[in-house]
């Protein structure tokens, strides 16, 4: 038998045919899949580009406000875009440290205990709480109080991320190697500082990717912001006072209109969302590049 | 300056100078003892992983603990600068004296412990630093004093990696081989002026050149610090140690593994005359 296997030349298959159209056939219907996984996306891309590039190309887009009657054609966005940036942005410096810093609870400090397990647990079910509950939340409990603002939005945001965070920050710690940690115990190194030192530069690159998801995902929910920041046409830069808006907002109340000039603004406050997604991933993908590259070139 | 007047900056000393000319035969030399151990146990939860360890470590000489896979060598070595305060579930019983002074004594610091009993590890593994960040860090988080860089190069030159790396202190510790990685880890572990260096397996990720430079780094140490290895390698052991111990794993009724010490003893003594029929088994390869 190996004399047989070993005789023929090795241009000549062993597999037999049928096998050999097995792996056609599999490979055939993996690019198939492929592709259909890939056309929506493509399309939802240059759909949103083709209707929304005329508004957001027009000359004040970026920076004149919203048209106040709804009948009008044109230009701007502005208090939208500011709004997003100044409620992501605030829901983003509330709960990303928060978010770290429970995960290196959870995985640093808990140590299998039994707060540690009720936490995780609950971080998990919080990452399945529908957006527009967290939104009702908030408005119980904050903007019944104290009113409409776009830190009401940034707290049903932050809420949003923050189990988010917990998370892909704790399976990042996890996944530092026991060694590193034993290695700075072995010099003298406390807890403390062994994991300000060494065990976070180490999961730097996976947290800020885990951040950043929860940011994009933040930054394109639309109802727990319907009633906790409210619409408003001029641009508002006060984060705790009075109504503001957002772009994902905007694209709810714009798309639903009869009129075509804020059926148009709605396409062009798509197309500047994707947009500030797209932007926020390159960065923190060089952000995290750079840093996992920094030592391990 | 040399590093052991760096050491006196750091800590208090507390080892008495001993013989300095080379010490042809251990047995002779006045043993100053660094570790006395007494009847220590680990249990691992329920099982005992470890037990009845007696022995003695020297100064300045090189322990060698050899023995088969799972026989607990590596978990009594992190025994002796508190690593296994890591492990969840792990509890040492038993005495186990540093100087005179209990390890696990109430009052007992371990990381400052851990300061003075320093450890190489199986893997090298250095932090995703710089080679100078690398060595710098444990004199800085213990907050020395002194001239930094020059401690640098004095940790890397006593670990014979300063001509490999001086041109090249800010690049990534990543960057070189895996024999340098490992020697860069002793530049480490010596730059916080430790008394005793733990090494648990340090050459058995390395080729067979890395290794000799390694062995022969611990033979340059012994002069200045007293050294324990863990070894899988025989050889290694009886070229480099002054007394070896071997360790076996007995299996109870219930199948449980626990790790004894069998014999210790003259490296030469155990290679060439041990008293144990088990000892001779293993080093004459009959079983492990």
């Amino acid at each position: 038998m190996t004399a047989t296997l070993t005789s023929r030349s090795i241009t000549e298959s062993s597999a037999s045919p049928w096998r050999q159209v097995k792996s056609g056939l599999a490979t055939i219907a993996i690019v198939a899949a492929l592709i259909v996984a890939v056309i929506p996306l493509v399309l939802i891309i240059a759909y949103v580009v083709s209707k929304g590039w005329s508004s957001v190309t027009a000359s004040g887009w970026f920076t004149d406000d919203i048209p106040i009657f709804s009948r009008a054609v044109g230009p701007g966005m502005g208090p939208a875009i500011v709004g997003t940036l100044l409620i992501t942005g605030a829901a983003t410096a509330m709960a990303v440290p928060l978010g770290v810093l429970g995960g290196v609870y959870l995985n640093e400090y808990s140590a299998g205990s039994r707060y540690g397990r009720v936490i995780r647990f609950f971080a998990e079910v919080m990452t399945g709480v529908p957006s527009i509950v967290m939104g009702l939340f908030v408005y119980v409990v904050w903007v019944l109080e104290f009113g409409l603002s776009a830190f009401a939005g940034a707290l049903a945001l932050g809420a949003l991320m923050l189990p988010i965070v917990i998370r892909t920050s704790d399976e990042m710690l996890k996944l530092v190697p026991r060694e590193l940690r034993e290695s700075a115990y072995a010099l003298g190194g406390r807890k403390a500082g062994t994991i300000m030192r060494v065990v976070l530069p180490a999961a730097a690159p996976g947290i800020i990717s885990g951040a950043l998801l929860a940011v994009a995902r933040a930054a394109g929910e639309t109802a727990p912001l319907l009633f906790t920041i409210g619409f408003v046409n001029a641009s508002n830069t006060n984060l705790f006072h009075d109504a503001n808006t957002a772009l994902s907002t905007q694209i709810f109340k714009n798309a639903i209109s009869v009129y075509p000039g804020q059926i148009d603004r709605a396409w062009g406050a798509a197309l500047t969302l994707i947009g500030i997604v797209f932007v926020f991933t390159i960065l923190s993908r060089i952000l995290s590049t750079v840093l996992a590259r920094k030592h391990q070139s | 300056m040399t590093l052991t007047s760096s050491n006196e900056r750091l800590m208090t000393p507390t080892n008495v100078a001993t013989v300095n000319e080379p010490i042809d035969d251990p047995a002779e030399a006045p043993a100053e003892l660094v570790f006395e151990i007494r009847d220590a146990a680990v249990d691992y939860g329920a099982q005992r992983a470890v037990d009845g360890v007696t022995l003695d470590i020297a100064s300045r000489e090189i322990t060698a603990i050899i023995g088969p896979s799972g026989c607990g060598k590596s978990t009594f070595l992190r025994c002796l600068n508190r690593m296994n305060d890591f492990i969840p579930g792990a509890k040492v019983s038993g005495q186990i004296t540093y100087h005179g002074e209990d390890v696990y004594g109430p009052k007992v610091d371990a990381a400052e412990v851990r300061r003075r009993i320093g450890m190489v590890f199986q893997r090298p593994n250095p932090f995703p630093k710089s080679i100078f960040d690398n060595v710098a860090y444990g004199p800085r988080i213990n907050r020395y004093k002194g001239n930094l860089a020059d401690l640098v190069v004095e940790a890397l030159t006593q670990a014979a990696l300063w001509d490999e790396v001086k041109d090249k202190l800010k690049k990534s510790a990543f960057a070189l081989s895996g024999g340098q990685q490992q020697r860069l880890c002793i530049a480490r572990a010596l730059a916080v002026s430790p008394d005793v260096i733990l090494m648990d397996e340090p050459c058995s990720a390395l080729d067979p050149i890395a290794t000799s430079r390694i062995e022969d780094l611990m033979v340059a140490l012994k002069r200045d610090y007293t050294i324990v290895i863990v070894t899988h390698n025989m050889q290694q052991a009886a070229r480099v140690s002054d007394r070896t111990a071997f360790f076996t794993t007995d299996v109870d009724d219930q199948g449980e593994r626990t790790g004894r010490l069998v014999e210790f003893d003259l490296t030469n003594t155990i290679f060439t005359s041990p008293s144990d029929p088990r000892t001779e088994g293993y080093i004459t390869g009959r079983f492990g």
